[in-house]
C-alpha cells in the first residue's frame, strides 16, 4: 500500500470538506461546548461531593470525549464515501492506479484527523476549566495525570479509528448519507456502555489497568475492522448497485 | 491495443455482454454503437479493469485485464471518460484536475503544464479558479475530459462524450476527439449518435449484448446492400411496381437486390449514376411510367437499425 496515494485522497476530502460548513461547525463547536458545559455542572454540583466522590467522577467525564470521538467521526466519513457516490465521483476515482485499501485509508485519514484534532482541543479545554473548578475543593489540579493521557492519547485515538471504520463499513453498504450516520452513530453505543459500568462502579476508569484492558480490545477491533473493510469495499458492487 | 477473445459479463442470469471478440488498434478511433443495455458501459469497465470479467480474455496493451497485478498497469496507461462526469463538485476546475494528476503520479510541473493545455484547448482556462459545480453540462463534460488526459493517457475511454449536451457543446467535444486523433492517441467511444460515430470513427462495432458486425462506416454500409452495391434507386411510378417491370430490373447486370412497395421501387446498385439509364429504360420498357428518379445512400443508421432489429436489440 503507498501512503502517498492514501495522503492524496485525504487531502483532496480533507479540502472539500472545509466547505461543508455544518460539518465543521459540528464538529469543532460541540467539543469546546462539552468542555464549558461540563465544568459548569461540576462547579455546581461538586459542591455536595466530598474530594474522594469527586475524583471518582473526574476520570469518568474525561471518558466522555471517546464517546465524543466516536459520535463526531459519523457524519465525516459517511461524507467521504457516500458523498463520492451522491457525486457519482467513485467511478473516475476507481479507474486511476489506487487500490482499493489505498483509497479506503485516504478516506479513514481524511475521516479520523479532524474530529481527532476537535476531540483533543476540546479535552484540553476541558481539563483545563475542570482543574480551575476542583482545585479549590481538592486542594490540588487534578489533570493531566497517566490516566488522563492514556485516555486522550490511546483510548481516543483508537476509538476514532473504530468508529471510522465502522462508518466506511457501512457508508460503502447503505445508500444514503442520512441512513449511513444513522447506523454509524450506533458505534457510540459500547463506548456509552463503559462509561456507564464506570459511573455504576463496575469498573473504574480512573485505574491504568482498567484503561489499558480496554485499549488492547480496541487494536484487536481496529485491525479486524481494517480487514473487513477492504473486504467489503466491492468496486464491482459500488459500480453497478449504487443510483 | 486492446484485444478481447469470448468477453462475457454476466450479473446473475442477465448476461450484459456475450462472447465480444474485438480487436482495436492502437492510434484508431473506435466506435461501439448499441442501444442502451446492449453491454457498451459494461465493456468498458471490464477493459478498465473496473468490474470483472465472467469468462474469455482482455488485453490492454501487453497486459491482461483478468490478471489483478496488471490491474495497476492498465489503469495508468488508460484514461477514463464515464457517462456519469462525476466531477467533485466543492472543487476548483484546476483542482480537480490535479487531484487525479497526484493520484497519476504526474509531477507538478508535468500537472501544471496539462492542466493548462487541456482546458486552453476546451476553452476553460479562464474558468479554472470556479467550483465545478457551477459549471453547465457542457463545461462538466469538457473539465471529465480533460481529466481524461491529464497523465497522457495512450488509450482513452470515452462513454457516451456527447450525451445531453446542447449541440454546440457536442461539436466542441466532437473537435477535440478529431484533436486527438490527430495526436495519434487510441480512442474507444461509446456512443448513440450515428452521425457522431460516422464523422469521428475510425472504425466502429454494432453491439447489442453480442458483436453484430464491426468495420469501417462504408464497409458496415456496404454489407447492408448483400455486398451488391452501396447506394440504391428509388423510382416512383405513376401505377403499381408490377412483376414485369421488376423481372425487367432484376435482369440487369450488377443490380443487388430489387424490392417493390405500392408505386416504390428500390434498386441497390454499385454505381447508380452509371447505371439508372438502363434501369430507366427497363422500366418503360415493362410498361412503366416513371414520377421521379432519386438516387439515395444506405446510411450507417440503416445498417445500425437493420442489424440491432434482426439482433434481438431494442
Amino acid at each position: 500500500m503507498r501512503l502517498s496515494q492514501s495522503w492524496i485522497i485525504a487531502a483532496k476530502d480533507l479540502k472539500t470538506l472545509r466547505k461543508k460548513k455544518s460539518i465543521v461547525y459540528l464538529v469543532a463547536l460541540i467539543p469546546v461546548f462539552v468542555a464549558i458545559l461540563i465544568p459548569i455542572v461540576i462547579g455546581y454540583v461538586g459542591q455536595k461531593k466530598t474530594p474522594a466522590e469527586l475524583v471518582v467522577l473526574l476520570p469518568a467525564f474525561l471518558f466522555f470525549y471517546v464517546i465524543l470521538g466516536s459520535y463526531l467521526s459519523t457524519p465525516i466519513a459517511s461524507y467521504t464515501i457516500a458523498g463520492e457516490k451522491l457525486e457519482k465521483s467513485l467511478e473516475p476515482l476507481l479507474a486511476t492506479p489506487t487500490t482499493d485499501g489505498e483509497i479506503l485509508f485516504g478516506k479513514g485519514i481524511a475521516a479520523f484527523l479532524p474530529p481527532l484534532a476537535a476531540v483533543l482541543g476540546g479535552s484540553g479545554l476541558f481539563m483545563l476549566f475542570m482543574d480551575l473548578t476542583t482545585k479549590g475543593k481538592l486542594g490540588y489540579y487534578y489533570f493531566p495525570d497517566w490516566n488522563s493521557a492514556v485516555v486522550i492519547l490511546l483510548l481516543l485515538p483508537l476509538a476514532l479509528l473504530m468508529s471510522v471504520q465502522v462508518n466506511v463499513i457501512v457508508s460503502s453498504k447503505v445508500t444514503d448519507i442520512r441512513a449511513g450516520q444513522q447506523l454509524g452513530a450506533l458505534t457510540i453505543i459500547p463506548f456509552i456502555g463503559v462509561y456507564a459500568s464506570g459511573e455504576l462502579g463496575l469498573i473504574n476508569l480512573g485505574d491504568a489497568t482498567t484503561l489499558l484492558i480496554i485499549a488492547g480490545g480496541l487494536v484487536v477491533v481496529d485491525v479486524l475492522l481494517f480487514f473487513v473493510s477492504t473486504a467489503t469495499f466491492r468496486r464491482e458492487e459500488i459500480l453497478t448497485k449504487w443510483k | 491495443m486492446i484485444e478481447t477473445n469470448g468477453l462475457t459479463k454476466r450479473f446473475g442470469g442477465l448476461t450484459a455482454v456475450d462472447s465480444l471478440t474485438l480487436k482495436v488498434n492502437a492510434g484508431e478511433v473506435f466506435g461501439f454503437l448499441g442501444p442502451n443495455g446492449a453491454g457498451k458501459t459494461t465493456t468498458v469497465r471490464m477493459l478498465c479493469c473496473l468490474i470483472s470479467k465472467t469468462s474469455g480474455e482482455a488485453r490492454i496493451g501487453d497486459y491482461d485485464t483478468g490478471r489483478s497485478e496488471d490491474a495497476l498497469k492498465i489503469r495508468k496507461l488508460i484514461g477514463l471518460v464515464p457517462d456519469n462526469v462525476g466531477l467533485y463538485e466543492d472543487l476548483s476546475a484546476y483542482d480537480n484536475l490535479d487531484f487525479y494528476g497526484k493520484l497519476y503520479g504526474c509531477t507538478e510541473a508535468q500537472r501544471k503544464e496539462n492542466i493548462q493545455r487541456f482546458l486552453t484547448m476546451l476553452g476553460l482556462w479562464e474558468k479554472r479558479d470556479a467550483m465545478a459545480g457551477t459549471f453547465s453540462k457542457g463545461m462538466k463534460q469538457k473539465l471529465a475530459i480533460a481529466r481524461a488526459l491529464i497523465h497522457e493517457p495512450k488509450l482513452l475511454f470515452m462513454d457516451e462524450p456527447t450525451a445531453n449536451l446542447d449541440p454546440e457543446s457536442a461539436k466542441t467535444v466532437r473537435d477535440f476527439i478529431l484533436d486527438l486523433k490527430k495526436e495519434k492517441r487510441t480512442i474507444f467511444l461509446n456512443t448513440h449518435n450515428l452521425d457522431e460515430a460516422q464523422r469521428i470513427c475510425d472504425r466502429i462495432g454494432i453491439l447489442s449484448t453480442r458483436l453484430l458486425a464491426t468495420g469501417t462506416p462504408q464497409e458496415l454500409e456496404r454489407a447492408l446492400s448483400g455486398g451488391g452495391g452501396t447506394r440504391k434507386t428509388v423510382v416512383l411510378l405513376q401505377e403499381q411496381a408490377t412483376d414485369a417491370i421488376q423481372a425487367g430490373v432484376r435482369q440487369l447486370p450488377r443490380v443487388g437486390g430489387v424490392t417493390a412497395e405500392g408505386n416504390k421501387l428500390e434498386v441497390a446498385l454499385s454505381d447508380p449514376d452509371k447505371q439508372n439509364a438502363a434501369v430507366i429504360e427497363a422500366i418503360v420498357k415493362g410498361g412503366g411510367h416513371i414520377q421521379s428518379v432519386t438516387i439515395v445512400s444506405a446510411s450507417l443508421e440503416d445498417v445500425y437499425l437493420k442489424l440491432v432489429r434482426e439482433g434481438g436489440g431494442s
